[in-house]
């Protein structure tokens, strides 16, 4: 399925129009590193079951702004923003707004897999157990589903209870997919979930994304350009702290509508 | 070896005595020759002592040793069952207080906020505190307990050791949590997890190993010492009653008994040190047992 996707890149992908019901609002948004300022006032509409893909040169901010969604960036000293992001039409920033909430309803998949130390089945059903979930019915049920919807059932069903650390490392990053869904979030998001990954995972998990927007709305950063078109319906090209183009991933990967975006596609920088 | 690489095929990896290969073999061979000499010369002292130790502590070694009390002067037979007691009291009782006090200090220290004042301060106290002499904890817990409870006991030398090992427990765990991949924190806090649940369930089970490696360092260190025990729990001819009272340790039995003009008395102490040497590496191996790393 995936070499076919290839060889037609553009095939799997359907048009869609951004601004279409809108689920990830981000506006005005600004992102300061203690002085520096890493996102100059970024306005942007994600659209809710599809695949997004944020591209850019290395430093441009995508990994900045993703982080943002969860406000996984607070984690770091002395960093502020100004601006909102508004997901379903609330504020992340809002007073009401439990961050452990927001997490749980926002999975995310890094760069390098980072399974727990732990087994296979302990890494799923993590995100239940701080939850108070010990029923375990209830896990067995999770672990079953979430390693389905990541395809690594089949490899792994006969060592749940063995330690993840055992897994090649296109099966961690897929368990490390299987964990961000155990929770059962809406968005999923991924930040170059496959650069640490040979072609055949690589292809694994490209699937896999393609199979998961039924259900999750995806924003993957990737460097990727084949990647960014095989996977997505719409591609935000980021350059310098700004959001650059954002269009249908068709439109930016055949007829861009600025230079910027034509010569990094193009592989003329960047 | 690249100028008299070229002078013939024949000679290509071969010294041909010209030019400096001969000297620079013959350099490399001398100062690994030392090197190793060294390193065996460092094992000396260590060997020595534990082969004294044995040689001079075996004779007595026996059950007994490990189930009577100390022979009046003069006397023989007997053993020293209430200091081996004693000091499993007075190291029990530093590490109540120690352990917790030093692990929650490093998880301030390096979850909580590891950029403020306070942890700098902590930090600072504790290597400053590492390089205090062992007899100054003495005199601190005799002011502030002894004097206070106006009595030696086992919960004073229990305190005087946990001031000592305090700073060496805290350091190390501090340095076990920072050997935690940050990728862990991050995947824990992703999936909405609260910092305490972060460090409780993935970061603490993570580093006990290598906390549990500074903890028996210090347990070692603590068995060991005698100036801090000496003034606080001083000693007793008896079986421990409760920990208000003064206690009989190994290190102040080999200490005092060493000293005595009776010849039973000075084997007792050589016995008593190969117990000491042989708890602590005992309680090292098991603790490695123990805490070893599961998933691996
Ligand atoms: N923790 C941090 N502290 C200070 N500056 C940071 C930090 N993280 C990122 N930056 C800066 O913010 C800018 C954007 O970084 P970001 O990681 O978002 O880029 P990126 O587009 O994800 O790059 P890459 O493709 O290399 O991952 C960069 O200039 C970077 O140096
Ligand atoms: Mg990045």
């Amino acid at each position: 399925m995936t070499t076919e996707a290839s060889q037609h890149p553009l095939e799997l992908t359907n048009d869609f129009a951004p601004g279409e019901s809108n689920f990830i609002k981000v506006d005005n948004f600004k992102f300061f590193y203690g002085k520096k300022e890493a996102l100059h006032g970024i306005n942007l509409e994600i659209p809710s079951r599809k695949v997004t893909a944020f591209i850019g040169p290395s430093g441009c901010g995508k990994s900045t702004l993703l982080r943002n969604f969860n406000r996984m960036n607070e984690l770091i000293p002395g960093v502020h923003h100004e601006g909102d992001i508004t997901i379903h039409g609330t504020s992340i920033y809002d007073p009401s707004v439990e961050i452990i909430a927001l997490r749980r309803r926002i999975g995310m998949v890094f760069q390098k897999s980072n399974p727990f130390p732990m087994s296979i089945f302990e890494n799923i059903v993590y995100p239940l157990r701080i939850a108070g979930q010990n029923t375990r019915s209830v896990l067995e049920e999770t672990v079953e589903r979430c390693l389905r919807s990541a395809a690594l059932w089949d490899e792994v069903k006969d060592r749940l209870h063995d330690s993840a650390l055992g897994l090649s490392g296109g099966q961690m990053q897929r368990l490390c997919i299987a964990r961000a869904v155990a929770s059962r979030p809406e968005i999923l998001l991924m930040d170059e979930p496959c650069s640490a990954l040979d072609p055949i995972a690589t292809a694994k998990v490209e699937e896999l994304i393609i199979e998961l927007k039924k259900d999750f709305t995806i924003v993957i950063v990737t460097h990727n350009m084949q990647q960014a078109s095989r996977v997505s319906e719409l591609t935000a090209f980021f350059y310098l702290g700004n959001l650059v183009e954002f269009d249908n991933t068709r439109k930016i990967f055949t007829n861009p509508s600025m230079k910027q975006t034509e010569e990094y596609i193009t592989g003329r920088f960047g | 070896m690249t100028s008299t690489a070229t002078h013939s095929d024949k000679n290509f990896f071969s010294a041909d005595g010209k030019g400096t290969s001969v000297f620079r073999l013959f350099r490399n061979r001398f100062l690994t020759g030392l090197c190793v000499a060294l390193s065996l010369l460092t094992l000396v002292p260590l060997f020595s002592i534990v082969i004294l130790v044995i040689q001079n502590g075996c004779p007595l070694l026996s059950a007994n040793l490990f189930t009577q009390l100390p022979p009046a002067p003069g006397m023989d037979g007997g053993g020293f069952g209430n200091a081996i007691l004693g000091t499993l009291v007075m190291v029990g009782i530093s590490l109540v207080f120690s352990v917790p006090l030093g692990i929650l200090a490093a998880i301030f220290v390096n979850e909580y906020a590891p950029v403020s004042w306070l942890a700098s301060a902590v930090r600072f106290v504790a290597k400053l505190l590492t390089g205090i002499p062992s007899i100054i904890c003495g005199v601190f817990a005799f002011a502030a307990v002894v004097m206070t409870t106006h009595k030696f006991s086992a919960l004073a030398g229990g305190i005087a050791l946990a001031i000592l090992i305090l700073p060496t427990i805290l350091l190390t765990a501090e340095q076990a949590l920072l050997g935690v991949p940050y990728a862990f924190r991050e995947a824990s806090f992703g999936v909405g997890a609260t910092p305490f649940q972060t460090i409780w369930r993935i970061v603490l089970p993570e580093a006990m190993p290598a906390i549990m490696t500074g903890v028996m360092l210090a347990v070692a260190r603590a068995a060991g010492e005698t100036a801090p025990v000496l003034f606080t729990a001083l000693f007793s001819q008896n079986w421990i009653k409760g920990i208000m009272e003064p206690t009989a340790s190994l290190s102040v039995l080999i200490y005092n008994f060493a000293s005595l003009p009776y010849a039973y008395h000075i084997k007792l102490a050589w016995s008593a040190s190969l117990v000491l040497v042989a708890l602590v590496t005992l309680s090292n191996i098991l603790a490695q047992v123990i805490f070893a790393p599961k998933h691996r």
